[in-house]
């Protein structure tokens, strides 16, 4: 559904990607685990359009999508929920999920959009209860699902996640991940995912790749990953644990 | 007393046409983060083609209103086409000195075309001044006030109730999520320089009757609106309208009480204070201006 092959991506002249290749098959659920600064979101940034990709292709459902503008992508249904929450804080939470909606709006009118709405509102009831609040006012793990709803209310068949459970409470950050595999399954959506809670992200993957300073590692079976001394050492945080320590 | 009152009427009818070009000027900073120079030269040229429009070409007074808005209109959405969107590495700076040259070319080309003398135009209704409690109003002053207040009024129902205008937000708010969102950013800076340049030509239109508009008056018009939109918090057009009034109500009393020659420099001391005790204006925050550029 989702193929890189050879992309290399800059800041100024710094090479941030060097030759990422990497698939995400339809129906999927693939990890990218690495430390900070490997370029996990730059992936993110240039499948979606918002980061310029200098040489290399990206192709989605076997179309070359390269250089793309972002709102271009979005139409053909790549969706991306950003690090950090990125939500129109000063707005309330219902003109949010419009703004997610925009082109099904701009598509189909605002019956549609309204249905849509409500849709996203039976899978996040919390949201329906904070739908006249500002979106800033919202909690951590409730700005992570409107967030997520945002990305859903445009109708997605591919969701990029970026580290969907940063800065929140264990607790609500498996919510998180379990709220995931359910739409994953009810929408038959493909996701890719970065996480640094490698563990938690690979108990839902079916695959996963390693990144290191621009590259990819290792690409293996979740369950594999899980078990791999390697990873485990260093991204997992198991067995040498006195070395960080 | 009635000095007192008539400096009002006089502040207010000035500060309207401030308040509409500060907003002007925070709908293109919102959008671009830019300060568009050009801003005062639509105001001028919206002016200057009702003036051709009604008192050459003898249209009437609402048709030739909306055929001027629609010019100027269509001059911003040029604009923006011609010189903005086509830069290849977008800086502040570029932009700016982008719109800096844009205003000179507007002044020269309105030169070329209107000459270099000032231009009358009739006023809306009749010119015969109103008595109020000792002031007297002319009626194109109340045409200002009641049009400022129809602007405002569509300016919050666009940006609040309509899709588009909420997508202009979000754009302002945090553009890379309003791109994940689907909204073409481009065009909505196109329609931030549309919409600019319309408010600016009828803050333009219905400031003519009273001023005489002749061509080189841009620069000060845009420099009083850029004070109106800094005093108010750059970005923030409510804040710009509260400035604005108060600038000029700030101008026509010095202009009154102290001397009419020092009334600009007060005004301009006035935006420096302002600028000295709160670098976010009256009505900014000033948490947020350690976020902007300038």
């Amino acid at each position: 559904m989702l193929r890189l092959i050879n992309v290399n991506c800059y800041y100024g002249l710094v090479r941030v990607l060097k030759n990422v290749s990497l698939h995400v098959a339809e129906g999927e659920i693939v990890t990218l685990i690495g430390a900070n600064g490997a370029g996990k979101t730059t992936i993110l940034r240039a499948i979606s359009g918002l980061h310029p990709v200098r040489s290399g292709n990206i192709y989605f459902e076997n179309r070359d999508v390269t250089g793309w503008p972002a709102e271009r992508l979005v139409e053909t249904g790549i969706g991306h929920v950003p690090e950090g929450r990125q939500i129109f804080r000063p707005m309330s939470v219902h003109d949010n999920l419009e703004l997610g909606g925009h082109l099904v709006y701009k598509h189909y009118g605002r019956k549609r959009l309204k249905s849509e709405i409500s849709e996203v509102f039976d899978m996040f009831p919390v949201l329906h209860q904070r739908r006249n609040q500002y979106a800033g006012t919202l909690s951590g793990g409730e700005q992570q699902m409107l967030a997520i709803a945002m990305a859903l209310m445009a109708g997605p068949r591919m969701l990029l996640l970026d580290e969907p459970s940063m800065g929140l409470a264990p607790m609500i950050a498996r919510d998180i991940f379990s709220r995931i595999a359910g739409f994953q399954q009810e929408r038959k959506l493909t996701v890719l995912l970065i996480e640094q809670n490698a563990r938690a992200a690979l108990a839902i993957s079916h695959r996963g790749y390693v990144m290191e300073t621009g590259r990819i590692l290792v690409e293996e079976e979740a369950g594999a990953l899980l078990s791999n001394p390697e990873v485990k050492r260093a991204y997992l945080g198991r067995e040498r644990r006195e070395i960080w320590e | 007393m009635t000095d007192w009152l008539q400096f009002l009427f006089m502040g207010i009818q000035r500060g309207a046409i401030y308040a509409m070009v500060a907003m002007g000027f925070n709908m293109i900073y919102n959008a671009t983060g830019i300060i568009n120079f050009a801003q005062g030269e639509f105001v001028v040229l919206g002016g200057l083609m009702m003036v051709s429009l009604t008192m050459v070409m003898d249209f009437s007074i609402v048709f030739a209103f909306f055929l001027s808005v629609g010019f100027v209109t269509i001059v911003g959405i040029l604009m923006e086409r011609l010189t903005i969107n086509p830069v290849r590495r977008p800086t502040v700076l570029r932009l700016i000195i982008i719109t800096i040259a844009v205003s000179m070319l507007f002044k020269g080309s309105a030169m070329c075309f209107w000459g270099k003398g000032s231009h009358y135009m009739r006023h809306f209704t009749e010119a015969q001044p109103l008595e109020i409690m000792g002031a007297t109003i002319m009626p194109q002053t109340l045409w200002i006030i009641g049009i400022l207040i129809l602007v405002v009024i569509g300016y919050v129902l666009f940006f609040n109730c309509t899709m588009t205008g909420k997508c202009m937000r979000a754009c302002a708010i945090n553009r890379d999520a309003a791109r994940l969102a689907g909204i073409n950013d481009r065009r909505m800076v196109m329609l931030s320089f549309a919409l600019s340049a319309a408010i600016g030509a009828i803050a333009g239109i219905i400031i003519t009757p009273l001023i005489q508009m002749d061509y080189a008056r841009g620069a000060l018009l845009g420099l009083k609106g850029f004070g109106a939109a800094v005093i108010g918090g750059l970005g923030n057009s409510m804040g710009a309208v509260a400035a604005g009034l108060l600038l000029g109500t700030i101008e026509a009393m010095a202009g009154g009480y102290i001397s009419s020659h020092y009334m600009d420099a007060i005004a301009l001391v006035i935006m420096l204070v302002v600028l000295f005790a709160r670098p976010g204006g009256l009505f900014g925050s000033s948490e947020e201006v350690r976020l902007k550029e300038f």
